[in-house]
């Protein structure tokens, strides 16, 4: 069983503890405590920062013993009240020292009393797909047959691969899960002039996952944290070295750091539409515009000319609408919405990660040009995006899934 | 009397104010309760939604939430204090482990009360354990 080591702080008063548990248990792991010595001064010493917080210290001192090797796990959840500075700092430097002193995967999270084991539940099994499929995870090219299947919360992808090459594509809204899967997958298999059997082997990932990989009897059913990740680096061919994969969703976010295309650190972000592709859809209907004709709009407009006062979905794009009857143009305007969705990424998100580069920008939203240059002219470089960028849920599923031919 | 001890999980205070005749108001026992009560389900102190809702009461809804469902167990003992015992300055493993801002406002809330308040410092020799206790008894006693 995969030991996930908790480091947190506030959990049992936030009265959560059971929902961490759950989620663990839901990915067949186990949260372990590190046993620490009931004194923190050398840990705290060794540390280098010394909170106030005796929760905090013992977080520390666990982090210390598992850098130390003198507690073992496979995996580190680092937890602490959302709105909490000190926790949120040393939540922040606790990730750094784990990751500078041992190779385990790290995934950090910041809760409130309301946090579910459902919204845990991806990042655990993220965290155990790393240590249990490194193997699987390390594989660079596509063989045989292989279909692909992302069910995300806004479009579901199919992509059909054949000897490393995709051969052919297809997404639907998605609707109803089955109902959109069926509709894309028996478009690819149309386009790549392929019946389903020959099929070798189907891979799924996104928020349907489970219905898909059991009604397709797919042999690779995997989250999409990992397997976005692994068709990122494949489409972008930066399978080698350190990358920073950054996918702005319809529903969340994900900033994920790689190595060799295996993540070792990510973030997902869930909590404010106002942060996700959700923000610049509903900017551009409110424009009147189509969500591609907006991200063309906005890469024509200038990114710091129109002000804005809140990143809200709802006071923001109020703001954007008073801009518009000040005389901005609709391109300023598309560019300041995508400027501020970019801005909260860059502000709430990546902050719990150690961006490095290259940053390849995938998913649905790196299709639109405005937001891509938003996010490098705040990360000061020139995202990647890759061809089929919108496809990487898809390539990766089938990617992996091509090692169980 | 109803003596509040900070901290409140400190067995050495509940015993001394037990010995000398008061009603300690401590966690060990508000603890005890939940953890044995068969109504809930929230391990490992069975601390609800509910709870750190109650936790609203002491602080605002700004405030981290692991520090509102902890003011929902330490509050309800503060509301009830007549008098109070304040250990300052003592080891992180003396307390309880949790966050220091919760520490700051209990300490601020008990003051705000305006009972008869001994504040003294953890001992760190023998001598200071031996005022320290002494000081306590010539409280406990004063209260009768």
């Amino acid at each position: 069983m995969i030991k996930i080591a908790q480091l947190s702080c506030g959990n049992d008063y936030s009265g959560i503890q059971k929902e961490i548990e759950k989620a663990a248990e839901t990915v067949g792991a186990k949260i372990v405590f590190p046993d620490v010595d009931i004194d923190f001064d050398d840990a705290i010493e060794d540390f280098g920062f010394n909170p106030v917080s005796p929760g905090l210290k013992l977080m520390v001192a666990r982090a210390k013993a598992l850098a130390d090797k003198t507690f073992e796990a496979d995996a580190v959840l680092i937890a602490t009240c959302f709105r909490c500075a000190e926790g949120a700092l040393i939540r922040n430097e606790l990730r750094r020292y784990l990751q500078k002193h041992t190779k385990l995967p790290v995934v950090m999270y910041s809760f409130t009393e309301n946090t579910k084991a459902s919204v845990l539940l991806i990042r655990m099994e993220a965290l155990v797909t790393i240590v249990k499929r490194k193997d699987l995870l390390a594989r660079e090219r596509q063989v045989g047959i292989t279909m692909g299947l992302d069910s995300g919360s806004a479009t579901t992808k199919a992509v059909i691969m054949q000897d490393n090459q995709i051969v052919s594509k297809f997404w639907h809204p998605t609707l109803g899960v089955l109902e959109s899967a069926e509709k894309a997958v028996a478009e690819a298999l149309k386009l790549a002039k392929m019946e389903f059997k020959d099929i070798e082997s189907i891979g799924t990932t996104g928020y349907g996952r489970y219905i898909l990989g059991d009604h397709y009897k797919a042999k690779l059913i995997q989250e999409e944290v990992t397997v976005n990740s692994k068709g990122a680096v494949f489409l972008a061919n930066k399978q080698k070295g350190e990358a920073t994969i950054l996918d702005i969703g319809g529903m969340d976010n994900k900033a994920v750091t790689v190595m060799d295309g295996i993540p070792d650190s990510f973030t997902m972000g869930g909590i404010c539409a106002g942060a996700s592709g959700r923000f610049l859809e509903t900017t551009a209907k409110r424009l009147g515009l189509e969500i591609a004709e907006f991200g063309e709009l906005a890469a024509k407009g200038e990114l710091h000319k129109v002000p804005m006062n809140s990143y809200c979905t709802v006071f923001g794009i109020q703001g954007l609408v008073s801009a518009l009857a000040e005389g901005y143009s609709k391109e300023d305007v598309a560019a300041a919405a995508c400027r501020s969705v970019a801005e909260q990424i860059y502000q709430q998100q990546l902050q719990e990660i150690d961006v490095r580069f290259p940053v390849i920008q995938v998913g649905g939203t790196s299709l639109l040009k405005g937001l891509v240059r938003a996010v490098g002219d705040i990360l000061k470089t020139e995202p990647v995006v890759p061809e089929n960028s919108q496809y990487i849920g898809a390539v990766g599923g089938a990617l992996l899934c091509s090692g169980f031919i | 009397m109803k003596v509040f001890i900070y901290p409140p999980n400190s067995m050495i205070l509940q015993d001394l104010v037990e010995r000398f005749g008061h009603t300690p108001l401590a966690l060990a026992k508000e603890i005890e309760r939940r953890v044995n009560d068969p109504e809930l389900d929230s391990p490992p102190m069975n601390i609800t939604e509910i709870d750190v809702k109650v936790g609203l009461k002491y602080a605002a809804i700004e405030v981290p939430s692991g520090v509102r469902g902890r003011l929902a167990m330490f509050g309800p003992l503060i509301d009830e204090a007549e008098a109070a015992i304040i250990v300052n300055n003592f080891p992180s493993t003396f307390g309880c482990m949790a966050c220091a801002r919760t520490n700051e406002l209990t300490i601020y809330l008990i003051k705000q009360k305006r009972v008869p308040t001994l504040e003294l410092d953890y001992p760190t020799n023998e001598e200071e354990v031996e005022d320290f206790i002494a000081r306590i008894k010539g409280f406990l006693e004063g209260l009768k």
